[in-house]
């Protein structure tokens, strides 16, 4: 009976084997061609060559800003009124809309003005990625509600910390990695 | 198309020769002059064929458009000023390629609903009304993506916040955003590849219309009275000329207007702003996109609270989210519309209440047109957010209700009978 079997019937498992080395080899050559179709659309190195920028901030008064450009993007530094850190200061975390820091220099962290701000010693300073955390327009300084920023875009409305109050912006607007590398330059990036 | 009864007749030895080695002649024959189409066709049934010479308009005008036009963030802007001031006839190619894109909005908004009034999406005609919600859409990601080459400030800021809607998605929507762009920003990466793609996309739809023209024949043309041909004899005429004259009779009228605005109001349906140099640094005030994609970006808009649990601070769909998702929920839910209404009632001419909310449909859609352009606050927040919920009720509750309730009135029992009515009423 076995004999008979073995007569008609070749060995399945040398097929098989052929057959599934072929296919794995097909699939993998083909995923190794698509992925630099895919990946070729990624940012290139000249882009990401951008990394980091120096800004002099020594003669922005309080009340003023500026706007400068990083990878492309543009960055609000803001030097705070006492009046708008004190407006900042008395928001608790329950009446925000985002409570997280959404500060790239720290772990984590509440949405307080200090979180915010460049720091102890530095609270006036607010450094800030100025894209609207809806769809990335660039909010307009000193308007909205709240006296802070007001994106014309979709109507969000941000505090004098940049945190989102109102509108359908979902989060704070980004703080970027930067630090005082003395007192008067700020390193972005 | 459809196979089997073709009544071509090749006119000399060539063309036999021809026939039978490639039936391309018998094939445009049996599709463009001899194939059967209802004789009861009212004006509405027109605009397929204005669709088709528009899509053709598109691609020549922007062929040599493309002769001219620079896709570098420093030199597009200079070089539509080019085309618009050196080449020569090059500000009548750009108008009528930028207003042409207009009128086939127009033209496609004015099929699709008469698809709906019409009940053509009904079976066996699903697959042709899928085919066409693609080619709608295919169609709107070719003009976003035009819209940006010009390098004007309304071009940055769309393509800003319109790869900025990806960003929505949790974890994965930000390298999609950067992959999308290549870079942090909209920048020269994404020029180029939005250019290379508003040159290709063109030709795809050139694809899904061919599809689409042939799921057409295969099925036939539904007519007013919603009722099958059943006698192609007494029922029918042949496309050529009847259907032919009337189609360009039409186009005529259309082609009219569509001159009227490309010499006297060549920027009436444009943006000023557009005419000033795009800017990384500085939105404009009141940003709107192009009129035919007001009433989405409303909806978009529509949404500025999260959506969570009652009494609980958890939150399932942050309001960007959800107006994302809204966004493109309005487009999907209109490929689930031959289920969503099963009424057995093919026309709307035969279903009074389904034709009353058919009209408020039309209405919702333009108010949200409307409330698109207007900026996003108080009062217009809103009413946006009424009409989004009517424009979704519409499909989601009121259609598959009145399918279940609705009385519909008699229907003929065939074309002829319905046209033998209407002439002695006459
Ligand atoms: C489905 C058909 C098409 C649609 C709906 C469409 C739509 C548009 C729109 C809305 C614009 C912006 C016009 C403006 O504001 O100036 C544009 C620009 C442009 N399109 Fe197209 N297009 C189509 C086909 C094509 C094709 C096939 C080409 C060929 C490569 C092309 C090449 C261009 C070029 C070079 C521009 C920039 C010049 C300009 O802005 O006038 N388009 N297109
Ligand atoms: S981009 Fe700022 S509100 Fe939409």
């Amino acid at each position: 009976m076995s004999a008979a079997k073995t007569d008609t019937l070749p060995d399945p498992s040398k097929r098989d084997f052929l057959y599934i080395t072929t296919g794995t080899a097909g699939a993998v050559g083909t995923a190794s061609f698509v992925w630099p179709l895919i990946d070729q659309m990624n940012p290139d190195a000249s882009t990401l060559a951008l990394a980091s920028i120096e800004v002099d901030v020594s003669s922005i008064e309080p009340g003023q800003a500026i706007t400068v450009q990083w990878r492309g993007k543009p960055v609000f530094i803001r030097n705070r009124t006492d009046k708008e850190l004190e407006e900042a200061r008395n928001v608790s975390i329950a009446e925000l809309k985002d409570p997280s820091s959404r500060n790239d220099n720290l772990d984590n962290g509440d949405a307080t003005d200090i979180n915010r701000s460049a720091g102890e010693g530095k609270e006036n300073w607010i450094v800030m990625i100025g894209s609207c955390t809806h769809l990335g327009c660039i909010p307009v300084g000193l308007a909205g509600e709240y006296n802070g920023w007001f994106c014309p875009c979709h109507g969000s409305h941000y505090d004098t910390a940049g945190r989102i109050r109102k509108g359908p912006a979902p989060e704070n607007l980004a703080i970027p990695k930067f630090q005082f590398i003395n007192e008067t330059n700020i390193k972005i990036g | 198309m459809s196979g089997g009864h073709s009544k071509y007749v090749p006119v000399n030895g060539v063309m036999k020769w021809m026939d039978e080695r490639l039936p391309l002649p018998r094939l445009v024959y049996d599709s463009f002059v001899a194939y059967p189409v209802p004789r009861n066709l009212n004006n509405w049934y027109t605009f397929g064929a204005i669709l088709s010479i528009f899509m053709v308009l598109q691609l020549i005008t922007g062929i040599v458009l493309a002769m001219h036009y620079v896709s570098s963030t420093d030199m597009a802007f200079n070089s539509i000023e080019s085309i618009m001031r050196d080449v020569n006839f090059g500000w009548l190619l750009r108008r009528m390629h930028a207003n042409g894109a207009s009128f086939f909005f127009l033209a496609v908004y004015i099929h699709i609903f008469r698809g709906m009034y019409y009940g053509s999406y009904k079976a066996p005609r699903e697959v042709l009304w899928i085919l066409g919600v693609f080619i709608f859409i295919i169609m709107m990601a070719t003009s976003f993506m035009g819209y940006v080459l010009p390098w004007g400030q309304m071009s940055y800021w769309a393509a800003t916040v319109i790869t900025g809607l990806f960003s929505a998605i949790p974890i994965i929507g930000v390298p999609i955003q950067e992959w999308l762009l290549g870079g942090f920003a909209v920048g020269d990466p994404t020029l180029n590849r939005f250019f290379s793609l508003h040159y290709l996309l063109p030709f795809m739809l050139v694809g899904l219309v061919i599809l689409h023209v042939w799921a057409l024949h295969v099925v036939g043309q539904t007519n007013p009275t919603g009722v099958e041909v059943k006698d192609l004899k007494k029922e029918t005429v042949p496309f050529t000329p009847y259907a032919t004259m009337k189609d360009l009779f039409a186009l005529a009228l259309f082609f009219i207007l569509f001159a009227y605005f490309v010499f006297y109001l060549p920027d009436y349906l444009g943006h000023p702003d557009n005419y000033i140099r795009a800017n990384p640094l500085k939105t404009p005030a009141h940003i709107v996109p192009e009129w035919y994609f007001l009433p989405y970006y409303a909806i978009l808009r529509a949404f500025d609270f999260n959506i969570g649990i009652p009494f609980t601070d958890i939150v399932l769909l942050d309001s960007k989210l959800a107006g994302v998702i809204a966004m493109f929920g309005s487009l999907i839910v209109l490929l689930f519309l031959p289920w969503l209404d099963f009424a057995k009632t093919r026309s709307g001419n035969y279903r009074p209440l389904f034709r009353q909310f058919f009209w408020i449909f039309a209405l919702v859609c333009i108010g949200l047109g409307y409330l698109g352009s207007r900026p996003a606050e108080g009062g217009y927040v809103t009413a946006a957010q009424i009409l989004t919920t009517a424009y979704f009720a519409h499909f989601l509750i009121i259609l598959p209700l009145l399918s279940i309730l609705e009385k519909p009135k008699p229907v003929p029992p065939s074309i002829a009978d319905a046209i033998l009515a209407k002439n002695k009423a006459a």
